[in-house]
């Protein structure tokens, strides 16, 4: 059951952006669009998707509380709580990317059903990311390593 | 506002709100596309069964739109394949270093009030919409 579960809010996932239009990068570049406020030609459309999308959600998960989920033992809510460097530097690199192409994880991987190259490519180009810092030798930390190397390394002279 | 389509983002909105409840509910576990992605492809994961199946859902989900007439365009995407790529690194490594995306900390995370998802969440749109300032405004002419 839990796999169905899963293949059925995928789907209700991906009809959600494919209806909201979300799957077309121009679509969330339109809404990232500040400075075509002035000309009207900003599309506000991501903003109501977020809001509905967040008003469903926050009323579900109020009235779920602390309920253990019906086909698994206990609900996985997230643990973390400190605001630290790595949210922040991750965020930024995350909407930098995002900026660039107007695709998120979700629209992109929903993307790949329109089998077009540059969308595979970015897919590809993304799990390469993902990986790089999951597969990060544990327990350092990309910066700590980068720090480690950077005391490590002989010194050399600047001509 | 020419391109601005209120009713269909609220209808898609409510089916992706729709979904991470029912994930939660159901499976207890956060809809976060980023993550359930990364321990799909992480060869240390041990739970891929659910994470194949709801990539599977979500790929499947346009193409049941274009089985009832309604295909999805290919998306446009910037000419330069170099572009693609450095874009496709920032996303994935960025959401992996920030524990989650658009879905996981903006809709998800928000909804609960995780004051990290909201933090999270203004850092990404801030940093989007300053990319897009910058490549459409500055260097883009127009």
């Amino acid at each position: 059951m839990p796999i169905l579960t899963s293949l059925v809010c995928g789907f209700v996932f991906g009809c959600g952006l494919v209806i909201s239009g979300m799957v077309q990068p121009a679509k969330v570049l339109g809404f990232l669009d500040f400075f075509a406020i002035p000309s009207g030609a900003w599309d506000p459309s991501l903003a109501v998707v977020m809001a509905a999308a967040l008003a469903v959600a926050g009323l579900g998960y109020a009235l779920l509380g602390t309920r253990p989920p019906l086909f698994e033992r206990q609900s996985l809510w997230p643990t973390k709580k400190d605001i630290d460097r790595s949210l922040l530097s991750g965020a930024l690199l995350f909407g930098l990317g995002w900026g660039l192409i107007g695709l998120c994880p979700g629209p992109a991987i929903a993307d790949l059903s329109t089998l077009s190259l540059p969308v595979i490519v970015f897919v590809i180009a993304m799990a390469t990311g993902m990986l790089a810092y999951d597969l990060w030798p544990y327990p350092q930390t990309p910066a700590a390593i980068i720090a480690g190397i950077a005391e490590s390394s002989p010194v050399v002279d600047v001509v | 506002m020419g391109n601005f389509t209120p009713i269909s983002a609220a209808i898609g909105g409510t089916l992706i709100g729709l979904s991470a409840v029912l994930l939660m509910a159901l499976t207890g576990r956060i809809a976060g596309i980023s993550g359930i992605f990364a321990g799909l492809i992480n060869p240390q994961t041990t739970d891929r069964a659910w994470r194949a199946s709801l990539i599977v859902g979500l790929i499947a989900a346009p193409l049941a739109a274009a089985l009832l007439g309604h295909t999805v365009p290919t998306p446009r995407m910037p000419g330069s394949y170099i572009t693609v790529v450095i874009g496709g690194l920032l996303v994935g490594f960025g959401t992996r270093l920030g524990s989650g995306c658009t879905s996981g900390h903006g809709i998800c995370g928000i909804a609960r009030l995780s004051p990290r998802s909201i933090v999270a969440t203004g850092v990404f749109m801030m940093a989007g919409i300053i990319v897009v300032a910058l490549t459409h405004h500055v260097f883009g002419g127009g």
